[in-house]
């Protein structure tokens, strides 16, 4: 396990003041200048040899991500945009970010904003987080009185803004495009890449998007050092991380572990273990909604990391646990996550408007066992025409879905399609 | 799709223009942006009408918006429509939002809301005669460890069991203001009975 002098996020549930003085007696804003003193090429590049991979879902490296801002200004100035649209389901580990350790995200800004040359810094909150944005707001008007941002920020002689947008109910604004979109006061359609925010993204200048959590944790990889961080986990997949996990267990609970930590102990461990033991398990959906189900024999063994979970046709995400015992209707809940896509798709893409749609209808029928078992085959086909046909990944993510469970509950779909069959036969026959 | 509501425009009737504490607010929210970028404030100020509007955006509220940023009303409004945080109708005082996503559903959010109808007499979706409350399912809130979850205006109410809906329901006609957060006194999205972890802080990181 983890060992508390190794975690990042020490005020993760608020037993501390989240404000400056609590957050300067937890380490943060310390030596901030000496760190922007290193210079930007030595930023990124400790950043890149920290291993650091993108927190919000995708899991790109950090450092590399910076690397793709222009050197040099053409006459445009450049933006960080944190994105902290948290709403994909399962997930709720930003949220504890920002009210009870802003000053982590707050540091963050401007050490990854010196690092791309950027002029200011938009943190876009989701709507529903008003308290966690009032933390925020807090946070950044001390940060601002104590010259930490700001007109040369921390003495630094770099000037550097950070503001809060608030967004109003739209999970499709956690895509990064739809949220530059939404940051420009338009609907929150995503954009045809390329070209690519680090291109032209916000007002058509370099942008780089980073999830909260991801830029939150790169003044503590810098000041313990890269190889501190990279010394966690396995190659490829290290540091730590924030699991959130929900649903069937004992306990639920957000806690920050080591990358690659198995998934059984991660639930045992953390959260009491699954609700009627452990073989009362069914299944997991271990990286938030968007990404397959797993049934209870490969949750036996895998690790919570990228490469363990894409081996085996998932993915860590946002690393966002969904644990379902038995009692558990397995075809409904996967139906509540079609419902949700249909609910957030945007409508610009055909394959997906119409296809999240289809396939929640089709789910809801398969819930009762009111369809044939070709229709699931017909299903699986379906999945495979919206995903990769939308401009952005939620055609994707509606997809996943089931497509994990058609891989993994087949037979329980099957089973549920004869015992509605039965019962018409006796309804008739009677 | 995520149109927040079918209804057009719906006209109050009365002028609409910001008061003076939500057209200070409205600047410094407009200050936020590059000189000629105004637009991007059009969320923050639908929000600010929103709640100096009794929780609604009439079709003069929307112009007002357009009005303040040099907007077209047809671009304010489809911003309003997109963001389902925007209500084109009238709600009750208390907008009341169940959270039925999957990780709230498996902690028993169908018997929050079945509790919600049956206190209020109403269904998801509608608001009592007497204008108090509105009840809404809504897509996932983001506070999944914590689940089921209902919001409340501003506050979101966590752990909630159908048993926890008539009190907290009734604490609100009242007047009252319930205490935010886990109903079943969790330490936000701690372990129930407390931390496993983090007991063993060092001053400072790093050093």
């Amino acid at each position: 396990m983890l060992s508390d002098k190794d975690r990042i996020f020490t005020n993760l549930y608020g037993q501390q003041d989240f404000r400056l003085a609590g957050a300067r007696a937890r380490g943060d804003w310390d030596g901030t200048k000496d760190i922007l003193a290193r210079g930007r090429d030595a930023i990124i590049e400790e950043m890149k040899k920290s291993g650091l991979r993108g927190r919000g879902g995708a899991g790109f490296p950090t450092g590399l991500k910076w690397s793709f801002m222009p050197k040099q200004s053409d006459g445009r100035p450049s933006y960080l945009v944190v994105n902290a649209d948290e709403g994909e389901p399962g997930t709720c580990k930003d949220r504890d970010m920002m009210r009870h350790d802003p000053h982590k995200l707050i540091e963050g800004c401007l050490i990854a904003g010196f690092a791309i040359n950027a002029v200011a810094a938009y943190i876009y909150i989701r709507g529903e987080f008003y308290r966690e944005a009032e933390n925020l707001q807090t946070a950044i008007d001390e940060a601002y009185a104590a010259g930490l941002i700001g007109k040369n920020a921390c003495g630094s002689g770099y000037d550097f803004d950070v503001f809060v947008h608030r967004g109003a109910g739209a999970y499709i604004c956690g895509e990064e495009t739809a949220l530059i979109e939404s940051l420009e006061g338009k609907k929150g359609q995503p954009r045809l890449k390329p070209p690519f925010p680090a291109g032209a993204g916000l007002y058509g200048c370099p942008t780089t998007v980073n999830n909260v959590e991801s830029i939150a944790v790169a003044p503590t990889i810098l000041r313990r050092g890269a190889s501190w961080f990279a010394g966690l986990g396995r190659p490829n997949n290290v540091g730590t991380k924030v699991f959130c996990i929900s649903g069937h267990v004992n306990k639920p609970c957000n806690v920050e572990e080591e990358m690659g930590i198995p998934l059984k102990e991660l639930i045992e461990r953390h959260a009491g273990g699954v609700r009627g033991g452990w073989d009362n398990l069914l299944a997991v959906i271990p990286g938030g909604s968007s990404v397959p189900i797993l049934p209870k024999s490969i949750c036996d063994t895998v690790l919570m990391d990228f490469d363990s979970l894409k081996e085996v046709k998932s993915g860590l995400g946002t690393a966002a646990v969904i644990v379902m015992d038995k009692s558990t209707d397995v075809v409904k809940a996967i139906a509540r996550l079609s419902k949700f896509y249909m609910h957030e798709s945007c409508g610009q893409c055909t394959p997906c408007r119409e296809g999240t749609g289809w396939l929640w209808r089709v789910m809801e029928r398969m819930v009762k066992g009111n369809a044939t078992g070709p229709e699931i085959d017909m299903l699986e086909e379906v999945t495979r025409e919206i995903e990769g046909h939308t401009i952005c990944a939620l055609g994707d993510a509606a997809a996943w879905p089931v497509q994990g469970l058609i891989r993994h509950f087949r037979p329980v779909m099957e089973e549920r399609i004869a015992a509605y069959r039965a019962g018409l036969q006796r309804t008739a026959a009677e | 799709m995520s149109v927040s509501n079918e209804n057009r425009p719906v006209a109050q009737g009365a002028p609409f223009v910001f008061n003076e504490e939500m057209k200070a607010k409205a600047d410094m929210h407009i200050a936020k942006y590059p000189a000629g970028r105004q637009q991007s404030a059009v969320m923050p100020l639908l929000d600010l009408a929103q709640r100096q509007n009794g929780g609604w955006l009439s079709k003069e509220a929307l112009a007002h918006v357009a009005d303040v940023l040099g907007m077209p009303v047809m671009r304010v409004y489809e911003v309003a429509s997109f963001y389902t945080m925007y209500n084109l109708a009238p709600v009750g005082r208390h907008f009341v939002q169940v959270c039925t996503t999957t990780p709230c559903w498996l902690r028993g959010s169908a018997d929050v809301v079945a509790a919600c109808e049956k206190h209020l007499g109403i269904g998801v979706g509608e608001t009592t005669p007497d204008g108090q409350f509105t009840l809404r399912e809504v897509e996932c809130l983001g506070a999944c460890v914590n689940a089921p979850v209902v919001q409340v205006a501003d506050d979101y109410y966590e752990d909630v069991a159908a048993t926890h809906v008539p009190g907290l329901l009734d604490a609100l006609k009242r007047g009252e203001t319930p205490k935010a957060g886990s109903l079943i006194g969790r330490q936000t999205s701690a372990p129930e009975g407390g931390a496993l972890t983090l007991k063993d802080i060092p001053a400072k990181q790093g050093a």
